[in-house]
């Protein structure tokens, strides 16, 4: 057998594996959201956390909600960073510097995973285990909710809520994230991913000693990936062979990053009443999705750099077990999905493989998008491709039987205008900065990149990097974490003021003039807007960037 | 500050403490458990031992360098594989420096095996991800079969069988690429 028939046999079992679950799963989740009946562990935790489950929540509570536990959730998650020396396991190590620990805490929490330390060297396994694996789930339940939240939005007629916040939070982390994720991390365990508490060092046959780190690696790594959060328990995160040992763990762990966020579209359909809905908007993030993995495995396999043409093949950074084409593949869907692991090094990529990736998160991760994240991003961009639909034909846009209104498009437009501001804001500073030249690991247009990707990376709470860019000065720690934070949360306000205003409609009755949005067509005119919107706002930066690296 | 706010902010506590019990301490235990019990070494880190003492793990690359000949050669690392500083070197497709790296390597590689640079294979050249590769792939370690028997003072024929056990196809046959185990492999020549 051959890497292209190896390659695109590996595709199509992942897509397979991803067709026979998109029906089943994203119905389960509709039924997690939309059931009257708490389980008992459930009940008891409302009991705890004193939350009536019965009652709902109006859109500002709800978003009270998410950003009062989100900032706790930073905190004590900074004390765990700062102070691990205090817990059990820390290995000896001492608590981050405060910059580090804030940057992590705000990192974690906003899903997005970005990292400026190397776990094996800097954490402790309480601080991993009890501090971020736990933020794993939270944060991926958080963007599952806001996303049911602006579902509600669309199903409901004439209401004043959105659901209760704790409930989603908790079915979210009980129902979905935690059963699947140890299934999962049993499966890597079977495949070499270790599950211990304790780090061994060797003999080496050639001489000296080695460390093999240890740890409670295979339950973070599943959830890791499995909640798109993509932070690796070791600084080579899905490269290193205890994150990801086999062919088969690497499989099943870019098959973990995609179920959710393409299940989504189901449980959208399902929970609206529109199936071909679902299918329209999956099949616009497939498209995208489609010709990202073409270009980049177009451009690793077949050793488009200069590097790569003189070694024989663009394996510079890459597994040999994984070689061009899985390296490819899984780079495309962690950047697609906001989840940010690596098995590969990005930074090594050609200039259109890497270029590409990039772009993939220019997008504003709806390819297929974070859990969650992604689907209330596209529905974002669905609003704005109604509303730009209607305007050619002068007709009122709706979109699911609900009008799009001078109030939704205001929503809808600080959306789209926030997290490419903070992008190019934050891009502006670090290069008006004299000592940013010295902190891209790379000459040339490729330091730019390095620069573009992080604020790229933060601000669409992605989480990988062009890791080649020192990031741990005050000025990188502070302002990447301003990024996530904004990145997150001010698009996360504004998609629940939406949902609460649209929840609030009628619904309006479908006419002949009404732009049925469950189309082959619909889906193009999406695809065709977000990749408008995305060019408008970063050609110049990618002109300077990628595109002059692949034309040099 | 906004009471509300307050109020919700409070019950976030109480969940993240409650959720950091189930999440953070029941959840790894429970994997642990389970991965104890039934993948005992592959949990541990698969460490291999040889005449009484643990020389490594099968999955985590060492160091064997090129200017050790009686040694399969591995891949280069970023970080001399250092177990606890996985990374790879995140040099950019044309920085000049990756280029020089590249073109030293294969210099070094074509003079000890005696071969021309046009065979040899970009694994060779390259620094892996992880920077603890363990593998490389079969073709580089065909390369390096004649240098190691004549180092050794075994036969070709030997050393080929071994590099032979030590090779595995693609998974399932068609995941990932064929690989060679460069630890597994040393050992079973170091017990020649």
């Amino acid at each position: 057998m051959n890497d292209t028939v190896s390659g695109l046999l590996t595709l199509a079992v992942l897509i397979g594996l991803l067709a026979a679950v998109y029906a089943p799963f994203g119905d389960y989740m509709a039924r997690v959201f939309t059931t009257p009946s708490h389980w008992r562990i459930e009940k008891r935790i409302y009991r705890l956390i004193g939350v009536n489950p019965e009652s709902e929540q109006t859109a500002r509570s709800y978003t009270l909600s998410v950003l009062g536990f989100s900032l706790v959730s930073i905190i004590v998650l900074y004390l765990i960073l700062v102070g691990q020396s205090l817990l059990p396991y820390d290995r000896g190590l001492p608590g981050m510097p405060w910059q580090m620990g804030l940057n992590t805490a705000v990192s974690f929490v906003t899903n997005t995973n970005w990292q400026s330390y190397g776990g094996e060297s800097t954490l402790g396994f309480a601080a991993q285990a009890g501090g971020l694996a736990v933020q794993n789930f939270l944060s991926a339940a958080v963007g599952v909710a806001v996303a049911v939240a602006l579902i509600r939005g669309f199903a409901r007629s004439r209401s004043g809520e959105l659901g209760n916040f704790w409930v989603d939070l908790v079915r979210g982390t009980l129902r979905i994230l935690l059963p699947v994720a140890f299934v999962g991390a049993i499966l890597l365990i079977s495949q070499g991913a270790i599950q211990n508490f304790g780090d061994h060092t060797v003999h080496a046959l050639s001489g000296g000693t080695q460390v093999i780190p240890g740890g409670p690696a295979a339950s973070q790594e599943s959830i890791k990936e499995l909640g798109t959060n993509g932070g690796g328990f070791f600084n080579a995160n899905s490269a290193h062979p205890f994150e990801n040992p086999t062919p088969i763990s690497n499989l099943l762990e870019m098959f973990f990053i995609l179920v959710i966020p393409i299940s989504l579209t189901r449980t959208l359909g399902t929970m609206v009443g529109s199936r071909k809905q679902g299918l329209s908007i999956l099949g616009a993030m497939t498209f995208l999705i489609g010709v990202a993995v073409a270009l980049t495995t177009w451009a690793e396999v077949g050793a488009h750099s200069q590097a790569a043409r003189l070694a024989g093949g663009a394996m510079e950074g890459k597994e040999t077990q994984f070689g061009t084409w899985l390296s490819s593949m899984f780079a495309v869907f962690t950047t697609g999905t906001s989840t940010g692991a690596v098995n590969a090094s990005h930074d090594s990529f050609t200039p259109v493989g890497g270029g590409t990736v990039l772009v993939n998160m220019m997008l504003g991760e709806v390819s297929p998008g974070g859990v969650g994240a992604g689907i209330y991003g596209i529905l974002i961009m669905a609003i704005l491709t109604v509303f730009i639909a209607g305007l050619m034909v002068g007709r009122t846009p709706e979109l699911l039987g609900k009008k799009i209104g001078r109030q939704e498009m205001t929503y809808v437009a600080l959306y789209t205008l926030s997290v490419p501001a903070i992008v190019l804001v934050g891009i502006g500073a670090a290069i008006a900065r004299s000592s940013t030249s010295g902190a891209m690991g790379n000459p040339g247009g490729h330091g730019f990149s390095e620069v573009v990707y992080a604020f790229t990376s933060a601000a669409n709470n992605n989480g990988s990097a062009f890791g080649g860019i020192t990031v741990t000065s005050d000025f990188f720690q502070l302002s990447l974490a301003a990024a996530m934070l904004l990145g997150r949360f001010v698009p996360i306000v504004f998609v629940l003021a939406l949902a609460g205003s649209l929840a609030r409609q009628g619904k309006v009755p479908v006419t002949a003039g009404t732009l049925p949005t469950h189309t082959p067509l619909f889906a193009g005119l999406l695809v065709g807007v977000i990749l408008l919107i995305t060019g408008l706002t970063f050609f110049p930066a990618l002109a300077l960037g990628p595109l002059a690296e692949a034309l040099s | 500050m906004n009471k509300d706010f307050i109020r919700q902010s409070v019950v976030g506590l109480k969940i993240v403490v409650v959720m950091t019990v189930m999440l953070g301490v029941a959840y790894p235990a429970a994997v642990w458990g389970v991965g104890q019990v039934a993948f005992h070494d592959k949990a541990n880190g698969q460490i291999v031992s040889q005449g009484g003492k643990d020389v490594g793990s099968a999955i985590i690359g060492q160091d064997f360098k090129v200017k050790d000949p009686e040694w399969f050669h591995g891949r280069p690392s970023a970080t001399d594989y250092d177990g606890l500083a996985s990374a790879p070197s995140n040099l950019g497709p044309s920085n000049p420096d990756l280029l020089k790296s590249i073109k030293q390597r294969q210099q070094e590689i074509a003079t000890i095996e005696g071969v021309d640079v046009s065979e040899i294979p970009a694994d060779a050249v390259t620094a892996s991800a992880s920077g603890l590769d363990p593998y490389i792939s079969p073709a580089y370690a065909a390369l390096q079969v004649d240098r190691v028997a004549r180092e050794r003072g075994l036969s070709v024929s030997t050393v080929k069988a071994l590099v032979e056990t030590y090779t595995s196809g693609r998974q399932l046959g068609f995941l990932g690429e064929p690989k060679v185990n460069v630890l597994k492999l040393n050992l079973a020549l170091a017990r020649q």
